[in-house]
């Protein structure tokens, strides 16, 4: 495969015996204990298991098995992707020492290959903002700068990569929460087709839009993860899984095939990350593909639509937190309900109780009409514009984001204004399409700018082929190592 | 002045597949607390429910069977609310797309009890009150219910009783729940009003929660009628509520206040995907379905010859009717195969519930063959019955109570020679009937019937007697 996978070469070396799975994971445990403590991408590192999962692989390897394809490999989980027997908190004070006692369907599934799992990494509370600084345990840092934030809400897997403390991670994307870090991060982030990757034992935001997804350090890695991960699930209704794997299509020819910029994702984009954008057209015009430019007014609807239905679900999501069964419970009260009440009131942060106020609110009798039901209409309108959209291009070509990784605390200063930084990525998550974000230069902040292409759905292989090709095209102009890490 | 009742019920029952409705759990009653639990009936985080098709399955047959519309674009929805019994505080049930509309119950009076809809949704866990704490079984958490909503049809008392009993006979029927009030699989909230005789216009109702037995919801309604109208005699206001009836007073009691009006915050459950119930499937669950009560009743009166009361009887219970049809198979006397059901075979059976399972000892087969011999004549009415006996007794067939000689019959010359062995002993008979008195020949049957230990046709016996007695 191509040059820039490292998972690949990760396997290479360990087939080849080059280097232990004990010794690969006792460098990265041993660089997870020097650096994150300055990033903070972990939260809980599991070393005991990583060790035990890696003398198992090195007993395969000298058995001569035949590795699977992320056999050994050290990777981490976002924190609320439920791992049995480990405390899985989503970052917040009120799920405090609960421990799963069953496994989410992507960690079951890389559990069965002995992937080694290096611990969970941070996250905004119940992933609910773009900073990752909504965590009970304080924000990820960006390996780019520590003075930035890594984005969110899979903010700590985005730092564990681009600080390369572990080798790929798994993140989940409810409205770019996979996307924007590793934007602000410099690294791959995909998310898959609504349906493909399976959302059980995934702790839920928000059930209609929340999809698992990796985030890695080349295209040809998140593939690779993506295929693994990609299964049907009986337990999970709204899973479809992925038919073809889509490793062998990320080398396709591009030639002549069409791609749609359109006018309102470059709406208040700021003018360095726009200039990347496109830079990165001209080598998609260098590959032999073509852009055509277009209007999709509905856009602008995406919002209100989003952070109105997100937060509905997530109201009644979060309504099973009450002190009663697991996690945090209050101290003190005097009755079933004020225990309840002060459960909630000290065990969910500002963000969250923020959107739980706002999701209550737009379903209340009397006001669903005017916000839930009107916000649902729209989101079937979003899902027509792009259903046109795509009979007209193969994919689309957007900002991630429309600047580049925020100073530390920005995101507290106005709710409001963080959650237009959304606007790029939320319409995927509406309408249910693949997209990836893909490194394409530095702003004049010298920071990672990212770039998106999105496809219909289930043009999974279409997309990443699209990115891949960008990637090999342009990856020593688009990526940056961050020095920090392991280094191979 | 004369007042009407307006009542409407919204029905509870639990279905009986064997598995709960989002994940497979047993639903089976009972169990130590929590240990018919897995992370999905608990509600842990990131679990995901999955539709038991059993359970629509179920509740279309529930829906064809009180002829209800099957909505071909059903989906599930979540009601939000927060109480310790529901894990996830929310339950997902059905809200502005059931899965059945517009059927009805039709009472004997010939009244139709419209019905609204039947939705499906699921069941809570239990709160137990134990050593001055409060404990929480999730065993029913997750196990399916219908609720079945009427329209405010229903007049009387007498009609809401009967309702309710016509639904647990259908439901039982179908073979869908066994609806038993005392365990909680059928459960009742009745919504009543009263309105001045011939207003057509509805007045302000209360909802009684919860009604358990049929004695209870007798004097519920009753209570709250006589409250209802009270309050409009002194010319106050019936208060829009919901009530519940205290057993031990006989009253209902205001539940809460209607300044905290429930807010379930619906909306659609999007772990699930639509219930789309096709043609194709109503129409196999249909065959699978048995027949109509009311299409099997007409049928026994009309095929077999049965009474309605008779059939009736018969048909209230699906496994009886069932087993009356395999055993009425082939039998001429099919009268008589219903009186050995209803008469010794009821006489071991002690209550409703074993009429239901109607576990009997004898397979229909063995009660056809023993009916048959008497259709052939072989058997006399009294031998009929102790022969049945002695198969309820030892499960065995008639077969081994009849011996050959018993089968054999008496041939027409023995039968003539016996006829003159009696009269030779008794003289007198003969000269009496001679002499006018017609009944002395019951006397000679009988000595007759002795002989051969009942195993003489009567009439036939009879017949020769007077003939000899006129030699």
């Amino acid at each position: 495969m191509g040059k820039y996978g490292k998972i690949a070469q990760l396997q290479e070396m360990l087939s080849s015996g080059e280097i232990s799975c004990t010794e690969l994971t006792k460098k990265y445990l041993s660089v997870i204990g020097k650096e994150n403590g300055a990033l903070n991408a972990y939260i809980n590192v599991t070393a005991d298991a990583a060790l035990k999962t890696a003398a198992e692989v090195d007993k395969d390897i000298a058995a001569g098995k035949e590795l699977a394809p992320l056999e050994g490999i050290p990777m981490a989980l976002k924190d609320n992707i439920s791992t049995k027997g480990m405390e899985t908190t989503c970052c917040s004070k009120i799920l405090g020492g609960y421990v799963p006692i069953y496994d989410a369907t992507v960690w079951s599934v890389l559990k069965n290959q002995k992937a080694v799992l290096l611990g969970k990494t941070n996250m905004d509370e119940f992933a609910m903002g773009s900073s990752c600084e909504t965590s009970c345990h304080g924000g990820a840092k960006n390996p780019h700068n520590l003075k930035r934030v890594a984005g969110g809400s899979s903010g700590g897997a985005a730092s564990a990569v681009s600080g390369n403390l572990a080798a790929y991670a798994l993140g989940s994307d409810t409205g770019g929460s996979i996307r924007q870090p590793a934007s602000f991060c410099g690294a791959v982030g995909f998310k898959p087709t609504y349906g493909t990757v399976s959302r059980y034992g995934l702790i839920a935001y928000a059930s209609s839009f929340d999809q698992i997804g990796p985030i890695a350090s080349s295209v040809e890695d998140a593939a690779r993860v993506y295929d693994v991960i990609s299964v049907y699930d009986k337990m999970d209704s709204t899973s479809s899984g992925q038919k073809e794997p889509v490793l062998p299509a990320l080398e396709n020819d591009i030639r002549g095939k069409k791609i749609g910029i359109v006018k309102e994702y470059f709406d208040g984009v700021r003018s360095d990350v726009k200039e990347a954008l496109l830079k990165a057209a001209d080598v998609f015009h260098s590959l032999g593909a073509e852009t055509v430019e277009f209007s999709m007014p509905s856009i602008h609807y995406s919002l209100p639509v989003y952070y109105i239905l997100a937060c509905a679900e997530a109201s009644s999501n979060l309504g099973r937190y009450d002190g009663i069964r697991y996690g945090y419970q209050t101290e003190h009260y005097t009755s079933r309900n004020e225990m309840i009440c002060k459960t909630r009131s000290e065990g969910f942060g500002a963000e969250v109780k923020r959107r739980i106020l706002l999701g209550t609110y737009v379903l209340s009798s009397g006001y669903y009409d005017a916000y839930y039901k009107k916000a649902q209409d729209l989101r079937g309108a979003i899902v027509q514009a792009f259903d046109g959209a795509f009979s007209k291009c193969d994919v689309i070509l957007a900002p991630t984001v429309p600047m580049t990784a925020f100073p530390e605390n920005y995101a507290a200063k106005d709710p409001v204004e963080t959650y237009q930084t959304d606007i790029c990525t939320v319409p995927v998550n509406i309408a249910g399409l693949p997209a990836v974000s893909v490194p394409c230069g530095f702003g004049s902040d010298g920071m990672p700018v990212g770039m998106q292409i999105l496809g219909p759905k289930f043009s999974e292989s279409t997309v990443l082929n699209f990115a891949n090709m960008y990637e090999s095209a342009a990856r020593e102009t688009s990526f940056k190592d961050t020095g920090m890490g392991v280094s191979l | 002045m004369n007042y009407e009742v307006v009542c409407g019920l919204e029905t509870h029952i639990e279905l009986s597949t064997k598995t709960k409705i989002f994940c497979s759990c047993t639903t089976e009653f009972g169990g130590k607390p929590n240990t018919h639990c897995c992370p999905v009936c608990i509600g842990l985080p990131g679990t995901l429910p999955k539709l038991n098709k059993a359970v629509v399955e179920y509740a279309v047959m529930a829906g064809l069977a009180t002829h209800c519309e099957i909505n071909p674009d059903a989906k599930m929805d979540r009601k939000n609310y927060v109480y310790p019994d529901l894990p996830k505080a929310y339950q997902i049930s059905q809200y502005d797309q059931p899965l059945c509309r517009h059927g009805y119950v039709e009472l004997s009076n010939g009244r139709k009890i419209r019905l609204t809809r039947i939705h499906m949704e699921e069941d809570a866990g239990k709160l137990v009150h134990e050593r001055g704490n409060t404990f929480i079984d999730y065993n029913r958490s997750g196990v399916p219910l219908i609720e079945i909503v009427s329209e405010p049809d229903i007049r009387s008392i007498d009609e809401a009783i009967e309702y309710v009993e016509k639904l647990q006979m259908i439901m039982r029927y179908i073979g869908i729940s066994d609806c038993r009030m005392q365990e909680g699989s059928l459960r009742c909230d009745v919504n009543i009003s009263v309105r001045p005789q011939g207003s057509t216009e509805l007045s302000t109702r209360t909802e009684i929660k919860n009604m358990n037995s049929f004695s209870h919801m007798t004097k519920a309604m009753q209570y709250e009628i006589d409250r209802q109208i009270d309050l409009i005699e002194s010319g106050e206001k019936v208060v829009q509520e919901t009530r519940r009836y205290n057993e031990g007073t006989g009253c209902t009691e205001g539940m809460r206040g209607k300044e905290d009006a429930d807010d379930y915050r619906y909306f659609r459950e999007p772990d699930l995907v639509a219930v789309r119930v096709t043609d194709d499937m109503v129409k196999k669950t249909k065959a699978k379905m048995p027949e109509d009560p009311q299409k099997r009743l007409h049928r026994f009166v009309n095929d077999y010859g049965l009474t309605e009361g008779d059939a009736q009887m018969l048909i209230e219970h699906r496994r009886i009717a069932d087993y009356f049809e395999k055993a009425a198979n082939g039998v001429k006397n099919t009268r008589t195969v219903v009186n050995c059901i209803t008469g010794p075979i009821f006489a071991r059976i002690k209550d409703e519930s074993e009429k239901d399972s109607f576990n009997i000892n004898i397979p229909p087969e063995n009660l056809s063959a023993l009916v048959r011999l008497f259709d052939e004549g072989k058997i006399r009415k009294n031998q009929l019955k102790s022969t049945l006996e002695k198969m309820l007794d030892s499960g065995k067939p008639a077969s081994a109570f009849l011996s050959e000689k018993d089968l054999a019959g008496i041939s027409a010359e023995d039968l003539k020679k016996l006829c003159a062995q009696a009269i030779h002993a008794n003289p007198n008979a003969a000269k009496d009937y001679l002499g006018g008195k017609q009944k002395a020949v019951k006397a000679l049957v009988g000595a007759v019937m002795k002989a051969t230990r009942g195993r003489a046709n009567p009439q036939e016996a009879e017949k020769i007697l007077i003939s000899l007695i006129g030699q």
